[in-house]
């Protein structure tokens, strides 16, 4: 395999309605953000595209991407659609890394959107409830809210997590968001307002989860020798990896952990893994990425993590997953302060923060998801911190991660059905 | 259909002209076949709950699937116990727009004795509040089947 760099992106604000842009305009927003940045690369650079876009029912329109792709001005080069649920963005990345990797192409451009907004929220939510079982799961009242309720239920259960270590989590990335001008929600939040917005499936509140978006968002993925002649400051692709589960919750074994190279089976003697507590596919996905980039211990060798944080919860599942704590240990995780920013004030007692920040754009909470555009929003930002670019970017340097040099990207699909894994490196 | 022609003859509803915004309504008849999974749903109908035992290996699931994930060999029918517990749960007030009319429920993932894997269903005639990991249920059924998977429920027994 061939090494594979990142040399730029753009994202197309993500807002809870663009009804003066479509699919093809937001992404051509992005698009050319990220050929601006780039001052030395050309379009005729581009050999293909991988297109992301989550749900035919919210676009109404089939074979999207090949829109895309004539608006782009990119016929009749390479294209396809990759389509894996909330982790549509995360696998399209990797698949413009595969093109690249295997010597298919030089340069291959990423691209997702999602237009959420043409839809009611509650036919939103049954839209995205029909990724779930139709004979078994989604009848029984379909709703991915409920499910993500249920799995934190039982991690509450099975390590005594509390609903006031998922409302910090909510704090935490909305007051990060404050700095980042592409985010759609972003505020100052107490845990008592988390705790007190309207139930939505107990013991998740509405500010327990991410709002549904329009948006979209694009990278550049280019060869070393490409990327050394375009780019001052390309970003490494050090790891990938993804996995998978059953589709219904149901179905998951209760077995044992699959161990990463900082834990030892004797951590775990009375945990029936996975259970409906935690991500077997994400525990997967992490171990594929750390041992592609020779990482044995994520929480000392990475600078910061972008994760699919569609709720508090998954947040928290989310840590462990990773091993930047151990199972169990995901609540006690964030009330120790460490995925919270050093120098930002979120108005909270937090011990020591900024240990290894999680989502300091703001996540899928604050920032919006926009399905198949949110792994690739996550892969840009992580590109700018790497870079040492964010104050260009968003205007500010608050969200800076000092000496970043690390970084790690996790999208996430259904109830952790699809799940992808990417390690960036600054170079 | 009838309804687009309808809409048609009498031409386009706008919500909005700059940008310019039409509404598109659309339905579709869907022929969803239960194919190989067809026989839960007729037990249902006869107060059954059947899962899938593996001839194999042995696994058991509560949920049905004809072929084991673990070694790949062709499962049995088997009826599973009509109590159990339940192993996780939520109280949802909101939920997709098919389900708005029937908020609040509580779904909740229930575990039998001796088998493997977990059931998804709705609990009824208990406090939201009064829910908890553990509680034994038992399994009710529709007097005049839908054949769908909510021609089964679980309420809260003391056995
Ligand atoms: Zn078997």
């Amino acid at each position: 395999m061939r090494p594979v760099y990142m040399i730029s992106g753009g994202i197309t604000k993500f807002a809870k309605a663009h009804i003066n842009k479509d699919f093809r305009l937001m992404v051509k927003e992005a698009y050319d953000y990220a050929l601006r940045d780039v001052p030395r690369f050309s379009k005729d650079m581009i050999d293909g595209a991988v297109g992301s876009y989550f749900s035919d029912h919210f676009t109404r329109q089939l074979k999207a991407a090949s829109m895309v792709q004539d608006y782009l001005g990119l016929c009749p080069k390479p294209s396809k659609r990759v389509e894996g649920g909330g982790a549509t963005g995360g696998l399209c990345f990797q698949s413009a890394w595969e093109a690249i990797a295997s010597g298919r192409m030089n340069c291959c451009l990423a691209f997702g959107f999602e237009t959420m907004s043409r839809v009611n929220t509650w036919k939103g939510n049954e839209f995205i409830a029909l990724a779930s079982d139709t004979n078994f799961d989604f009848p029984v009242g379909g709703f991915y809210s409920g499910y993500y309720a249920m799995m934190v239920q039982r991690h509450m259960y099975e390590f005594g997590t509390t609903v006031e270590q998922l409302a910090m989590v909510s704090v935490k990335n909305h007051v990060n968001a404050l700095c980042n001008p592409y985010a759609q929600k972003a505020k100052r939040l107490s845990v008592k307002q988390v705790r007190e917005s309207p139930m939505v499936a107990t013991p998740l509140t509405m500010e327990d989860i991410c709002t549904m978006s329009d948006g979209a968002a694009t990278c550049i993925l280019a060869s070393e020798e490409l990327a050394a002649k375009v780019c001052d400051r390309p970003v490494r692709i050090a790891g990938v990896g993804s996995g998978s589960d059953t589709m219904r919750m149901a179905d998951r074994p209760h077995d044992k952990v699959m161990l990463l190279p900082h834990e030892q089976e004797s951590d775990y003697l009375h945990l029936r893994y996975p259970g409906v507590h935690s991500f077997r596919g994400g525990r997967m996905a992490g171990k594929l990425a750390y041992e592609m980039a020779g990482i044995r211990n994520p929480l000392e060798e990475l600078s910061f993590v972008e994760l699919h944080d569609a709720y508090t919860s998954s947040e928290i599942q989310t840590y462990e997953d990773l091993g930047l704590c151990k199972y169990g240990e995901g609540g006690r995780f964030v009330e120790s302060g460490a995925p919270f920013m050093a120098d930002v004030n979120y108005g909270l007692d937090i011990p020591k923060a900024g240990r290894l920040p999680v989502n300091p754009s703001g996540g899928l909470l604050a920032c919006g998801h926009p399905v198949g555009a949110t792994g690739l929003m996550q892969a840009v930002f992580a590109f700018w911190q790497l870079q040492g670019t964010t104050s260009k970017h968003l205007g500010d340097d608050t969200l800076q991660v000092q000496q970043a040099k690390r970084g790690l990207i996790h999208s996430h699909a259904g109830t952790g059905t699809y799940i992808t894994v990417s390690i960036l490196e600054a170079t | 259909m009838k309804r687009g022609i309808h809409m048609h003859a009498q031409g386009s509803v706008l919500l909005g002209v700059d940008p310019l915004v039409l509404l598109d309504h659309y339905e579709i008849d869907y022929h969803h076949s239960y194919a190989q999974d067809s026989p839960f749903f007729v037990g249902l109908s006869k107060k059954k709950l059947l899962g899938s035992c593996c001839t194999e290996c042995g696994y058991i699931y509560a949920t049905p699937r004809s072929h084991c994930m673990e070694c790949g060999a062709a499962t049995d029918w088997c009826e599973l116990p009509l109590t159990g517990r339940v192993h996780t749960f939520t109280t949802c007030y909101f939920g997709g727009e098919v389900f708005l009319d029937e908020t609040p429920f509580t779904l909740i993932l229930v575990e039998f004795d001796g088998v493997d894997s977990l059931f998804l269903a709705r609990l009824k005639g208990m406090e939201p509040s009064t829910v908890h990991i553990g509680l034994p249920v038992v399994a009710r059924f529709a007097k005049t089947p839908s054949f769908k998977v909510t021609d089964v429920w679980f309420e809260h027994t003391h056995r």
